[in-house]
């Protein structure tokens, strides 16, 4: 289908019914998305007619099924093509299936099965009154501290609803880098963060604090979203479209028609720069950019680990492929506008997050500012503009996501009477006590660090090459020093697992299911995989480095 | 295809490396003799190098070359010159000393869980340090180089924080705090030279477009590729500030005594002995070949710094009042040696300043780990708390005299021959600089022998009165060290044939020759 034939399903429905066509939908290329929805309203179903005490099952066999099953997809449409020469757009011009769609899709499906088993994990916390409970409240709508949850314990509720709910969230992510228009961009941002909004609040220890997280992610986040909105709607005042495609002819000059209620404003560049500005501000905001990161450190400490872990690495995945779809397909026309901001924030972002990051002592709170860090580093590959900075951002998050997401599962594991012993404080001396388990975290402290031999260098490295390239030198410089200064922190953490005394008593390293473990052994699996040789890796990321348009 | 020797000159200890970890908890002298043995195997591996090793045949030899990760355009590609065969056959030959002696260093003393395996440990980090750094002697490929150059910091960094001497007079919790600055600085001062030399082998893939010594040489050489005069100095600054913070150059020295002084001995050995040749080395290969123009341009700075490390470092050392503290110094004034040697950018010069790299190991690793035995004894590091040490261990005594009489370049010890060849290397071309860096050898000679009368001479301390002398294992330590330093004292040629053609031709690189004598000048 060429470009200019599409008819985007958004912009035609002003048009009088008798002209809507029936929406094609091409559901073999929808499928990894369509998939997960299913499995998603399945597991709503599971909920209302599943006896209690099976849900738990019903629920994580049915994620992980289709998480299988839609990586698969993904694996099948790459192999048929869809990601190089037959690529592009379906669904009446809402979604694209390119390269990059299929490339993220995949990141996001494979983080979010290994976060689905930190979410099953059960073996952490001591049983309650029998029950084997997770990370999760037992009925979240009971008040903390209230006779109703403490009846709730005592029954052994747990809430499997999350099942559904990170399916959802899923769905959302899986949409948000292949959207092709504004409005799926927005509704696929909505999909995913109220779930997400929602996972917050569960956790079953300090209920309050998780609470307070939710809220807070929740009000900057539904403003994050009214700018992302506003934008939108300055953007189709610009160009009479909200289709990708059709901005950015108007973008280039190559438009011819435009739609007779808009004249006044096509190409009004006012809409177009703060409409632009909007959005991106938007999107910055779910990557966790300086000064859109408020919100980051709070939400990471008080949402439960697991969702912290698939939170950190899945929505950044989600988030910076929407961003580069947009500079990239959309805004290429308007380069020398965005990119002296974008310098700017990368700048901020990446100083910022690794000078802040110094001063903290909760462990949670310090991977939030690291991974503050980490997106001004991605930043710097997105600025690159050039096919190298795509398959670089591309290499990048699927290397980061699984560092992450095993980093956050090593800190479910160390815990004390209260629960996850976050603060720094407690894990002096675990190097000691648990040689295996302090290892495997300076492995994933390390590979944040950006050491050679591990898959952070190799995305460190891509990203400041393809910067480089692309004539952001100085960007490589502030990017060197400020992974200097990381650097340090991280160390901080390994002196106090290694060098330090242990404290009497410190927290107890549990014993996890084959589930955590299992998440954390591909975490260090890939780490140093993609550390020792990442040629094939980097080959599929450049092979799927090229936008449609 | 031919055996790949140098791949296996290095994948022998990282083998070893993962051998020596996996032993089982109880079982500890077993990891030792597994550590010994791969060292030593490790060490036949680097002498069959050195047999098939040819001086006057092509530059690198022993070549490997396999892709790698193409998208960087790096390749896995091996080869030595005269100077990389010297030094892997330094680190392969002190390995097996720093095993032996520090045999008994890393026995668990204090509680900890039945998983804590501090012996495996030790014994494996000594061995993967040096499989990352045969690697990066024999890495022909920048980006290769700089890989291993950068992971050998996190072995290193476990190394010295955490094992340290026995006994300290303020007790362990207050040695292991200074156990971990002293780690955590030589890891940030070291990682910052390694990031900011990060942004320089960046750059030089953005100008060069591979990664490949000799294609990159090869192509500045016959003048194809081109570099912007800016763009080559401030290459060279990031290449040489990572270097320099390495083997380490006033002022970027300071990690070093405190890294040496918390260390074990056969830690420190490793540091100063092995480690930190890596930066001299880099100097002379990567710095050099890759940018002789900058190079040049910056030899009067880099010649300056490095007198002031020769007389800083051994005005310092004569201050000590820490027996490690004062050999770390030393160190220092004898790498301003090497690194003047180097950048004097004569054929003696150079020849001496790599010869200066073998036999500093070889001297710097009989006085250490002498003194470490010494330090085990006592259980201080203090000169102050020795003294007529030679009437109650004339054994342990002689061996810390010859090996001091080392460090301070008794003709008829091996650093004679080099520190002698630096000096009249740099003296043909900067007299000045050549005649104030004589000091030095003054100074050295002040802080030695000052060492040795406080600790060996005078009254019999009563506290060092029942100190046992040298036992076997310690003596099959010190022995062939202090029989090499008279050989190579004696007959250095074996390593000056090696090493002149290489640096030869690597003077050619950088288009220097030796000055004439002025007489012929004048016919």
């Amino acid at each position: 289908m060429s470009a200019s034939a599409v008819h985007s399903l958004w912009t035609t429905a002003a048009d009088p019914i008798s002209k809507i066509d029936t929406p094609k939908i091409e559901y073999g290329q929808l499928s990894p998305t369509l998939i997960v929805v299913g499995a998603a309203l399945v597991g709503v179903l599971i909920e209302a007619v599943v006896p209690r005490r099976s849900r738990y099952y019903a629920q994580v066999f049915t994620a992980v099924v289709a998480l299988v099953a839609s990586f698969a997809a993904v694996v099948a449409l790459a192999a048929g093509g869809y990601a190089t020469t037959k690529s592009g757009i379906a669904a009446m011009g809402a979604i694209a299936v390119d390269g990059p769609a299929l490339f993220l899709q995949g990141t996001i499906l494979l983080t979010a099965l290994v976060g689905l088993f930190t979410f099953a994990e059960r073996r952490l916390d001591p049983a309650a009154h029998g029950n084997r409970v997770d990370s999760f409240a037992a009925q979240a709508a009971s008040v903390p501290g209230s006779d109703s949850e403490k009846a709730a314990v005592k029954a052994g509720f747990t809430t499997t609803e999350v099942f559904p709910l990170l399916m959802f969230a899923v769905a959302g992510m899986l949409i948000f880098p292949s959207a092709n228009d504004l409005l799926t961009l927005f509704i696929a941002l909505e999909v995913f963060s109220l779930p997400l909004y929602l996972m917050c609040a569960l956790a079953r220890r300090k209920r309050l604090m998780s609470q307070e997280a939710a809220v807070k992610y929740f009000l900057l986040g539904a403003f994050a979203s009214a700018f992302t909105l506003f934008g939108i709607a300055l953007l189709y005042g610009y160009a009479g479209s909200v289709s990708y495609g059709t901005i950015a002819r108007v973008v280039d000059g190559t438009a011819t028609d435009v739609s007779p209620a808009l004249a006044n404003t096509t190409g009004n560049d006012a809409l177009l720069l703060i409409g632009s500005a909007l959005i991106v501000m938007g999107l910055l905001f779910k990557v966790g950019a300086v000064p859109f990161h408020m919100w980051t450190p709070d939400v990471y400490q008080g949402a439960p680990t697991p969702v912290t872990g698939f939170m950190a690495a899945a929505t950044k995945v989600a988030a910076f492929g929407a961003l580069l779809r947009l500079l990239y397909v959309v805004l290429p026309g308007l380069r020398w506008d965005w990119r002296p901001v974008m310098w700017a924030v990368a700048i901020v972002t990446m100083l910022g997050g690794a000078i802040i990051a110094i001063t903290q002592t909760d462990i949670k709170r310090l991977l939030a500012y690291s991974s503050i860090a980490h997106a001004g580093f991605i930043l710097a590959g997105v600025i690159a503009t050039t096919p190298d900075g795509v398959s670089s951002v591309l290499f990048y998050l699927g290397a980061y996501s699984f560092v992450t997401i095993g980093a956050f599962a090593v800190v479910t594991l160390v815990r004390d009477a209260g629960g996850e012993a976050t603060h720094l404080s407690k894990w002096a001396g675990l190097g000691r006590r648990s040689p295996l388990v302090a290892a495997v975290f300076a492995v994933f402290l390390l590979a944040f660090a950006g050491i050679p031999l591990t898959s952070g260098f190799a995305g460190k490295f891509a990203v400041f090459k393809a910067a480089a390239e692309g004539g952001a030198a100085p960007l490589v410089v502030i990017g060197v020093i400020s992974s200097a200064i990381a650097a340090f922190f991280y160390i901080r953490v390994i002196v106090l697992m290694f060098f330090s005394e242990p404290t009497p008593e410190g927290p107890t390293v549990a014993v996890p299911s084959p589930l955590t473990m299992t998440a954390i052994g591909v975490g260090v699996a890939v780490t140093l995989v993609l550390g020792v040789a990442p040629q094939y890796f980097l080959d599929l990321a450049s092979q799927a480095g090229v936008f449609v348009r | 295809m031919s055996f790949p020797l140098l791949t296996a000159t290095a994948a022998l200890p990282a083998i070893g490396a993962i051998a020596t970890a996996a032993v089982p908890a109880a079982r500890r002298t077993a990891a030792k003799w597994l550590a010994l043995f791969f060292s030593l195997g490790t060490l036949a591996l680097a002498i069959a190098v050195l047999v098939r090793f040819d001086p006057d045949g092509d530059r690198y030899q022993l070549t490997e070359s396999h892709s790698w990760i193409s998208d960087f355009g790096v390749r896995y590609e091996l080869g030595v010159d005269g100077i990389g065969v010297a030094l892997v056959a330094l680190t392969a030959l002190l390995i097996p000393f720093i095993v032996l002696a520090g045999w008994h260093d890393a026995d668990p003393l204090e509680t900890g869980s039945r998983r804590w395996r501090p012996t495996q440990g030790f014994f494996a980090l000594i061995l993967a340090v040096e499989a990352m750094v045969i690697l990066s002697f024999e890495a022909t490929d920048v980006f290769l180089f700089y890989i291993f150059f950068e992971a050998m910091l996190i072995p290193m960094y476990f190394l010295i924080g955490g094992f340290g001497d026995r006994a300290h007079e303020h007790g362990e919790k207050v040695a292991s705090t200074q156990r971990s600055y002293a780690a955590v600085k030589f890891l940030l001062y070291n990682l910052v030279g390694g990031l900011i030399m990060l942004a320089a082998v960046i750059g030089l893939y953005v100008v060069a477009g591979n990664f490949s010594l000799q294609e990159i040489a090869e192509a500045r050489a016959n003048g194809s590729l081109d570099m912007a005069t800016n763009t080559e100095r401030w290459l060279f600054l990031g290449f040489f500030f990572a270097f320099a913070v390495k083997a380490p150059l006033w002022p970027l020295h300071t990690w070093l005594p405190n890294a040496m002084q918390e260390a074990t001995a056969p830690v420190a050995v490793l540091i100063t002995a092995v480690v930190d040749k890596v930066g001299t080395f880099a100097m002379l290969r990567f710095c050099l070949q890759l940018f002789p123009e900058a190079s040049k341009w910056a030899t009067p700075a880099i010649l300056v710094l490095a007198l002031i490390s020769i007389v800083y470092g051994a005005l310092l050392a004569v201050g000590q009042r820490d027996i490690k503290r004062l050999i770390a110094y030393a160190s220092i004034s004898h790498f301003g040696f090497i690194i003047m040697g180097i950048f004097a950018m004569t054929s003696q010069g150079q020849s001496g300043a790599t010869l200066y790299m073998v036999n500093h190991g070889i001297s710097t690793a009989a006085l250490m780990l002498v003194a470490g035995f010494l330090i085990s004894r006592r259980g201080s590091r203090l000169i102050a708390d020795y003294g007529g040490v030679q009437k109650v261990a004339p054994v342990l005594a002689g061996t810390f005299l010859i090996g001091g009489l080392a460090t301070l370049s008794l003709p008829g010890l091996a650093p004679f021959v080099s520190e002698f060849l630096v000096l009249v290397g740099t003296f043909t071309r900067y007299p000045a600089i050549g005649i104030i860096a004589t000091f030095g050898i003054v100074l050295a000679a002040l802080y030695t022998l000052v060492l040795y009368q406080r600790t060996m001479t005078g009254p019999v301390k009563p506290e060092v009165s029942a100190m046992p002398d040298l036992r076997v294992r310690e003596i099959a330590v010190v022995a062939p060290l202090i029989v090499l330093l008279v050989f190579l004292g004696v007959y250095p040629k074996p390593v000056t044939d090696i090493v002149n053609p290489a640096v030869k031709q690597t003077l050619s690189d950088v288009q220097k020759k030796d000055p004439q004598p002025e007489v012929e000048a004048a016919k």
